[in-house]
């Protein structure tokens, strides 16, 4: 079992709500894709040549300011559970472990440091991170670009003067960079604006996806919302136009939000606090069903219905109650039958913390 | 036409391939032509790209053989070809984006709407720092492209930076 108290926050300081527009934006993370110059990319190298780039990229983070004092993880050495748990707290992709069908890419590792984390052997050797509580592009470029920085120092990256940054696929090459921002949208998706807003989204050149990224369901309401294309525009370009869209798209949720209240508050206060009676009182939960319930909560507590709850007990909620986080927990294995019941108990617990330290 | 290999089925693939410096062209059924490692289209079309690499495809099925030299060619870095790049959506390495430099070329325009990245300039450790006047070049771009999409205040910065330059 993997030790996460390595990490002074778990890798997951977003989750205390810190940041700008926390209601609505759960966090904004960058990641920039950069490759090795002189080294084959992922799919034609070998095991050898991983086991080199990890190597070469432990000893260039050494001295760094930004990842010098990293945990790191060996995904080709952990089981399943830990591999899950990383992937449920964002830190790696669900290729990097081995989740999407193929197996742990070998030498498949992720460094953390605070808000800025590497994960190396993904697609392309080097995939840079950084994240952010609530919506701050600015602050989460500032994190990655310093890692960036110190690295691209340390190592040759892979550079073309008219590409810019080589990628491996095509899609990421330029900037290397793509800046998503989880978004909770159950105004929208009551309303049934949702479609055309995602509809106008990619007309603008935004991707939408699922709350776990790139062939992700829609749970809970959470969209992430990211650039489509990384070449052409510069990096301060590229946030500048999704910054602008994901302000527009806020503006539309917040007026969805006043329109239910205005015409059907009864119909919104019953729907949310059923979702807070169930979560405060159910004794077996699913994860999907606890999802739902905790957009309900998360609803009620932006529009003011629901008081005492607040939104780092609700991320702490959303982030806790996931499979392997739980299993792990509780030292259980993922599929075993006491997860819901566990589950129940888990956001109870929390509910009533919550309504004492208010109460 | 009958299959070249199996002798059996119909040939529905083409297969093209340079021997000793000549075009050889093998005409097979889809089974054989499987067994040699060529990919079905569904196979192409599940990839991300498969799209634009299916048109990819087409528009080079179109050349003729002595034109379509990189559909041909390997990439001298990792041995790739574009055929690899087809089936996987993926480069070999950073050489391929110099040896298939017109497809990708082709291909970002397509997918990013761009060919040239105006970002960050990147210098490796120890190399030259590019140029005053590339540098220069780059600024006015990303200045125009700030104009055009009226984001007036990166135009101002930009503008600011220019002028320190100039």
């Amino acid at each position: 079992m993997i030790d996460l108290t390595l990490l002074a926050d778990g890798g997951i300081g977003w989750i205390d709500a810190s940041g700008p527009a926390s209601p609505l934006v759960l966090s904004t993370r960058i990641r920039l894709a950069r490759n090795l110059a002189g080294r084959a990319f992922a799919t034609r190298n070998a095991p050898a040549d991983r086991e080199a780039i990890a190597e070469a990229v432990g000893t260039a983070v050494e001295g760094t300011s930004a990842l010098g004092r990293a945990a790191a993880f060996r995904l080709d050495r952990l089981e399943l559970r830990d591999r899950l748990l990383l992937h449920e707290r964002h830190l790696v992709s669900r290729e990097l472990a081995g989740l999407a069908g193929d197996p742990v890419p070998a030498g498949a590792t992720l460094l953390v440091q605070g808000r800025v984390g590497a994960m190396v052997n993904e697609e392309d050797h080097l995939r840079l991170q950084g994240v952010v509580s609530g919506f701050a592009l600015e602050a989460a470029y500032a994190e990655v670009d310093r890692l960036d920085n110190e690295l691209g120092q340390r190592l040759a990256f892979a550079f073309h003067p008219e590409f810019g940054y080589l990628s491996a696929c095509p899609t990421n090459v330029g900037t290397g960079l793509r800046a998503s921002v989880l978004i909770h949208l159950p105004g929208l998706v009551l309303t049934k604006e949702i479609s055309k807003v995602l509809q106008g989204l990619s007309q603008v050149g935004l991707a939408v996806r699922g709350l776990y990224g790139e062939g992700s369901e829609v749970v809970g309401n959470f969209f992430q919302l990211s650039n489509q294309t990384t070449l052409g525009k510069s990096e301060r370009d590229l946030l500048d136009h999704l910054g602008k869209m994901v302000r527009e798209v806020m503006a539309y949720e917040d007026e969805a939000r006043a329109v239910l209240l205005r015409d059907a508050r009864s119909v919104i206060e019953d729907k949310v606090w059923r979702a807070y009676g169930l979560l405060r009182y159910a004794r077996a939960l699913s994860y999907e069903e606890t999802m739902n319930l905790l957009s309900g909560v998360r609803l009620g507590v932006g529009v003011q219905i629901i008081p005492d709850v607040g939104l780092y007990a609700l991320n702490k909620m959303l982030v806790h109650t996931q499979p392997a986080h739980l299993a792990s927990a509780h030292g259980v294995a993922l599929d075993d039958p006491s997860l819901a019941v566990r589950r129940a108990e888990f956001v109870r617990a929390l509910l009533q913390d919550e309504g004492r330290r208010a109460g | 036409m009958t299959c070249q290999q199996c002798e059996e089925r119909e040939a529905v693939v083409q297969l093209k391939r340079v021997e000793g410096g000549e075009v050889r062209i093998q005409h097979l059924c889809e089974r054989c032509a499987a067994e040699r490692g060529v990919p079905d289209g569904e196979e192409t079309a599940k990839t991300p790209l498969g799209a634009f690499l299916a048109a990819m495809g087409t528009d080079l099925a179109g050349e003729s053989p002595l034109t379509s030299g990189a559909a041909l060619a390997e990439c001298p870095g990792c041995g790739a070809t574009l055929q690899d790049f087809r089936r996987t959506g993926r480069l070999g390495c950073a050489t391929c984006w110099s040896t298939f430099e017109g497809p990708l070329r082709g291909l970002t325009r397509r997918v990013h709407g761009a060919t040239r990245h105006v970002g960050e300039f990147y210098v490796r450790p120890g190399a030259e720092p590019p140029d005053q006047a590339a540098l220069v070049q780059r600024l006015r771009e990303q200045l125009s492209m700030a104009v055009a999409d009226e984001n007036f205040e990166r135009a101002a910065e930009l503008r600011d930076r220019l002028r320190g330059l100039e």
